[in-house]
């Protein structure tokens, strides 16, 4: 089983594991470690990276990167949460793999979230008139005022 | 003296049925770079789904793609029955697999013509788009409509397939299968396509597994996934199938690959139509509890991606959806250098990205006088013409 195995070499970074049914695992990190934990699940374990869901809470900003496992079809989902809503800022994932770029820069644009190292941070979606630090995906309780720009 | 010039390709451009823009950096005819421009499509799907209730999205989702239209509403369900724990009746998960397979032979064939219009072989274009109209026609005799069904909900499908209507299936299936037979010989036997498409366009392994591409452009590199079989979902765990895969990368491996991908899809509804039980199609769901749940689905492209979260209202607070052109038109960054110019525009059809070609009458136009048709009258006409389809078929 390959939980079984994230288990035990992670219980370092694991801050909570939830396991809604065995196909559909949660796990909660820390920010800090999400290239660590990521490089381990598509590099040594050979996930493959889904796509990643950046969601605007009252706590922060959450995002979570799903790796799905095909041999055994379970979806690994990390979750992070970014606390400092005026400068949501994590390290990208697109130098570890290319899978990654697509995701990073439309979450940047949608929601504000910098992603460090990135080697292109450029608009994905969004057309060219659409104005800087207006961040669609954010919601009212953000405030679309006060702002910094995330990048 | 290398000498680096840039080639546009669209946003709009008649070879192409959707924008997507495409900067080709080419040295003499090879292309060494690409920049892949995509954005002019965006509708902000995403955040609209916040302002629908659960039943609504459903009718949403499925206006993303016009060719695999169920694929997005089918994934969608399945997070949210994977969110609420929701038990589907038996007879409704086979509903699915039908229609979903249905699905994958007209959007295979409509590939398979472009990919023949492509590379000048119109006879395959036309070829493969008579053959796929009788499919479109069977989704009008079971849902009313030819594109965007409107089977799926939460908990179940909207129409039950009747028993009149299976033998007009299984005919349209004998026949498709004998038309399969033609392409395979047609199209993987002949020497003039292979010479155009091995060795082009060429998407490696390792490629494939670093850019994380699904569908049928993966398993063309040689990875062994499909989602029906690794996290079954409908009843793809109760009948008999193979996942083809084909190692080589190239064009001619993915054409390969849905080109037998129709006989297994064949022979998914084949067994369907057998093993479906009576009985209800529809769990009446009243309530989704909060949490949060992921639904996925191998479409005609590849795995096609929802995540759902829910705080206990009847809104999705955040509903994530990934579709697998996202994934695997990306991989052209590596497989279109290499090449030369006019490989590269068959590199970039060859991941089928997916085309919104179902716009059908808008206006008709007569010598005396132009109608403008509005929405009522296309209604009225789809009426009339479902009429027609029953009273032809006697019932």
């Amino acid at each position: 089983m390959i939980t079984e195995k994230i288990k035990t070499r992670l219980k370092e970074q694991i801050l909570d594991w939830f396991e809604h049914n065995p196909k559909r695992i949660y796990i909660s990190v820390a920010p800090k470690d999400i290239r660590l934990i990521s490089d381990y699940l598509f590099k040594d374990l050979g996930f493959r990276f889904a796509t990643a869901s950046g969601l605007d809470t009252p706590s922060g900003f959450e995002i979570l990167y799903h790796f799905s496992f095909d041999k055994e079809g379970v979806v690994v989902s990390l979750k992070v949460l970014l606390k400092d809503k005026n400068n949501p800022q994590i390290d990208s994932l697109a130098t570890l793999f290319p899978a990654a770029e697509w995701i990073e820069r439309e979450m940047w644009e949608m929601l504000g979230i910098n992603f460090v190292g990135h080697p292109n941070l450029t608009r994905l979606l969004l057309a060219e008139e659409w104005p800087e630090g207006k961040y669609p995906l954010r919601h009212e309780h953000s405030g679309e005022e006060g702002h910094g720009h995330a990048h | 003296m290398s000498h680096k010039v840039v080639i546009p390709i669209g946003p709009y451009h008649p070879l192409q049925e959707e924008p997507e823009f495409f900067r080709l950096y080419v040295e003499g005819e090879k292309v060494v770079d690409i920049d892949i421009v995509i954005g002019y499509m965006h509708r902000g799907i995403e955040e609209l789904s916040e302002h629908k209730h659960y039943d609504q999205v459903a009718f949403l989702v499925e206006r993303i793609c016009g060719i695999c239209s169920t694929s997005h509403p089918f994934a969608y369900v399945n997070a949210v029955e994977d969110l609420g724990k929701i038990q589907v009746p038996e007879r409704a998960l086979y509903i699915r697999t039908i229609i979903a397979e249905l699905e994958r032979i007209h959007s295979h064939l409509l590939w398979l013509g472009l990919a023949g219009h492509f590379i000048g072989y119109n006879t395959v274009w036309m070829w493969a788009w008579r053959y796929r109209e009788p499919v479109l026609d069977l989704f009008e005799t079971i849902s009313g409509n030819r594109n965007h069904y409107a089977m799926m909900k939460v908990g179940g499908v909207r129409r039950d397939i009747r028993d009149e209507d299976i033998p007009i299936i299984r005919k349209t299936l004998d026949e498709l299968t004998s038309a399969t037979e033609m392409f395979k010989g047609a199209v993987m036997d002949d020497p003039v396509i292979q010479w155009r498409l091995k060795g082009v366009g060429i998407l490696t392994r390792q490629q494939a597994l670093e850019w994380s591409a699904v569908g049928p452009t993966a398993r063309a590199s040689g990875i062994n996934i499909d989602v029906r079989r690794d996290d079954p979902y409908g009843a793809y765990d109760r009948v008999k199938w193979n996942v083809i895969i084909q190692k080589e990368g190239d064009i001619f491996a993915k054409t390969v690959v849905r080109i037998l991908e129709l006989f297994e899809s064949i022979s998914i509804i084949r067994q369907c139509l057998d093993a479906m039980p009576k009985g209800p199609i529809d769990a009446d769901v009243q309530e989704i509890p909060p949490g949060e749940g992921i639904g996925r689905v191998e479409a005609p492209r590849g795995e096609c991606f929802h995540y759902v979260r829910s705080d206990g209202t009847n809104r999705p607070v955040r509903h994530k959806i990934r579709a697998p052109s996202y994934m695997n038109v990306a991989t052209n960054k590596v497989a279109a250098p290499g090449g030369t110019i006019s490989d590269a525009a068959l590199t970039l059809a060859a991941v089928d990205p997916c085309y919104c070609c179902t716009e059908r009458t808008a206006v008709i136009e007569r010598p005396s006088e132009k109608k403008i048709m509005n929405g009522w009258d296309l209604i009225e006409k789809s009426r009339q013409k479902t009429k027609h389809f029953l009273i032809t078929r006697g019932k």
